[in-house]
């Protein structure tokens, strides 16, 4: 559970607004929910390793926004930590993580995790092909003293 | 995780914690005064003053030590939700305790500060049956003569005000009731 | 010492409202959206990230509009933010070996696995005007290629292997954090990468050219350059584990430089390194040099009292926010200093001049 629950929570908070707001919007879920924590923007600290193995160092901070609420029907708790300062992503991320975890989460799979991942795996594909274009090999000259 | 450490905190945040901060500092700008501090529902066995101040003071940058007779899955949880603040086992490594006077002994091994930095030192938070107006004789900055209160000892108060300008600074909290007693207080046995 | 002054706050308004005519400019032309500025004008976006320490391109493009592309302004905004906002808490460290690179490249192994990346460079253009872009346009598709899914491992791994470079070995102990915790010298390795990574590009370059031109010279190859996308992990307290809350764009750099060895240690490379939000690879190099000179103590080098070993020096100065705010403070009201430094300067000339008088009686 807690494997898949880190892989919808990470689709959620990579995913861009607008798409996360449409896709949200054509499920058509609208749950009743409370909050324990309203969508807060803050700050965390984004961490480096020196060598890129050696030891951890700040390298500055970066936005995001957090919220937990609960669902008012079954009691399902979601939370959200998403990059950015978008309080509706938040919300959005939160209510999915939620009824994920509930019986209705079959629906949200179909309608909003599939297509986000089929998205997002499009654009990096986009991207690793452009940058594969860019791919070089560098001969060497002959130099003189190996002649 | 049960949910029920997901509630308790403050129902309007900024207010109530901007309420709660005024509190926690007049109690400090006046060693001895008892004020009234709520706002949190924490799990038992932590007071509401306790809870409340927790989640005043702490965040993720904040390790908390807990003495054993508070210490429990509960709290842990409700700490690290509301606050984010990390557990330590460490007393060196905290900047709040929390717990009853038995628990925090020995009291020196928490940070002190240092001679260049005296503010990072600890902030001991003694959870107490109750508060009053009573027994240790206070004096000192905040103080227009002398006050008194109930303090659980005299001799360690007496040794940590002589480490000025290090040593630790306490809040005592009973209920919803809370006072404070920085390093700089004199402490006199009643 | 400062003065109080009063008065002025009309002319301040006024000040301020003329400001923001002259940054809007001619209305004539369109404004500029925040959107635009961050679309394309992505390079001083990604500088204000980094120098500003919060990863937020919306944010940074905001600042630029602001302050007029007055990037130093813009910082100045992006620090100012980022005071107000709680601390949730601290990412993992990311990991740069899956990076999803845009650009790779090797100046030391030119067959390198996962192939030498060009991406989005300026460094084969010709530096030409392109006039082009003054008239509106449509740009050519760009091409695209297979990728494929293979790994693209640090160049320095190779090099690790064989024991020819020094090692960089892992270390989780939270770092120091000169954000909450005043600077403190000696600086470890980790408190100068923080320090480095927000510091001015231009101070860095400058520093880092310096140790190039010979001031502590320590040869360095460009063992890697790579530019992409990282996921950010982090573990949230109530729920237990780790997650992924977002992804941002790195670019990160290694040095492989010279080291003789010395009594305990065979002959072995050394390293030098700089990670940097964004697109900034003139920044990541710069910091890599710095942070190979700075390394001196450490790998048993000479101090040659060259500026970029000094690392007092180089940290203290390499913030620009800190600089601009020392440095235009002088230009604030100081006249009751002023006229005591004109008082002053009187007495001495009344002193010396009677003090001619004197000779001449004599």
């Amino acid at each position: 559970m807690t494997k898949e629950r880190q892989t919808w929570m990470g689709l959620l908070a990579r995913a861009p607004e607008d798409r996360l707001k449409a896709l949200w919007a054509e499920t058509g879920m609208t749950p009743a929910f409370s909050w324990l924590r309203a969508p807060e923007v803050g700050g965390v600290m984004l961490r480096g390793r020196t060598g890129g193995t050696g030891a951890a160092f700040n390298l500055g901070e970066m936005t995001v926004t957090r919220c937990a609420l609960r669902l008012t029907d079954c009691g399902s708790v979601g939370h959200a930590y998403v990059q950015g300062r978008d309080k509706s992503k938040a919300e959005i991320a939160a209510l999915a993580d939620a009824i994920l975890q509930s019986a209705n989460a079959a629906v949200l799979q179909d309608k909003l995790l599939t297509p986000l991942q089929a998205e997002e795996v499009s654009r990096r594909t986009s991207r690793a092909g452009k940058a594969a274009a860019t791919k070089v090999d560098f001969f060497t000259l002959v130099r003189g003293e190996d002649a | 995780m049960t949910p029920n450490t997901l509630g308790g905190g403050f129902a309007d945040e900024a207010r109530d914690a901007a309420f709660a901060f005024r509190a926690c500092l007049d109690v400090m700008a006046r060693p001895g005064r008892i004020g009234t501090l709520r706002g949190a529902v924490p799990p038992p066995p932590l007071s509401v003053a306790a809870g409340t101040l927790l989640l005043t003071l702490c965040d993720a940058q904040t390790p908390v030590w807990l003495g054993a007779s508070i210490d429990n899955p509960m709290i842990r949880n409700w700490i690290a939700f509301h606050t984010g603040a990390p557990v330590t086992t460490s007393k060196s490594e905290a900047q709040f305790a929390l717990g009853r006077w038995p628990d925090l002994h020995p009291i020196f091994d928490f940070s002190m500060g240092t001679p260049e930095y005296p503010d990072r030192s600890a902030t001991l938070i003694v959870e107490q049956d109750n508060l009053a107006p009573e027994g240790t004789v206070l004096s000192g900055p905040g103080i227009r003569e002398v006050t008194h209160l109930s303090l659980p000892e005299t001799d360690a108060f007496q040794q940590n005000a002589a480490l000025y300008p290090q040593g630790l600074d306490f809040y005592f909290t009973a209920r919803d009731r809370i006072a404070a007693l920085p390093r700089s207080t004199k402490v006199e046995a009643a | 010492m400062y003065v109080a002054v009063k008065g002025g706050e009309r002319a301040i308004d006024n000040a301020h409202a003329w400001l923001a005519e002259e940054r809007r400019g001619d209305q004539s032309v369109t404004e500029l959206s925040v959107a635009q500025i961050r679309e394309q004008l992505s390079l001083a976006v990604n500088r204000v990230m980094a120098e500003g320490s919060l990863y937020d391109p919306d944010l940074a493009a905001l600042a630029i509009k602001q302050s007029r592309g007055d990037l130093i302004e813009a910082i100045f905004l992006i620090r100012a933010y980022r005071t107000t906002l709680p601390r949730f808490g601290a990412s993992q460290p990311v990991d740069t070996a899956a990076m999803r690179c845009d650009r790779r490249i090797s100046a030391t192994f030119k067959d390198v696995p996962g192939g030498q990346i060009l991406g989005p460079t300026f460094d084969y253009t010709h530096r030409l005007l392109d006039f082009k872009l003054a008239a509106e346009g449509e740009v050519d598709a760009t091409a695209s290629a297979p990728a494929s899914d293979d790994p693209v491992p640090h160049v320095t791994g190779f090099l690790n292997r064989d024991g020819l470079i020094q090692q960089e070995t892992p270390d989780d102990a939270p770092p120091p954090d000169l954000t909450r915790e005043p600077l403190e010298f000696p600086a470890t390795r980790s408190l100068r990468q923080q320090a480095l990574a927000r510091g001015d590009e231009g101070f860095l370059l400058g520093m880092a050219y310096s140790t190039q031109r010979g001031y502590a010279r320590n040869h360095a190859f460009v063992g890697e350059l790579r530019i992409g996308a990282v996921s950010v992990e982090m573990e949230i307290p109530e729920l237990g584990f780790a997650i992924e809350i977002g992804e941002i764009t790195l670019t990160e750099c290694e040095t492989v430089n010279q080291f003789t060895g010395s009594k305990t240690e065979p002959p072995q490379f050394t390293r030098g390194y700089g990670l940097i939000f964004g697109q900034s690879e003139r920044k990541a190099l710069s910091v890599a040099l710095v942070d190979r000179a700075l390394r001196w103590a450490e790998l048993g080098e000479d101090f040659e009292a060259a500026p970029a070993q000094d690392e007092e020096f180089v940290l203290s100065h390499a913030d620009n926010v800190q600089a601009t705010g020392f440095l235009e403070h002088i230009k604030l009201p100081h006249y009751v200093d002023f006229q005591s430094e004109l008082e002053l300067i009187r007495c001495i000339r009344a002193e010396a001049q009677s003090a001619q008088h004197q000779e001449a009686a004599e």
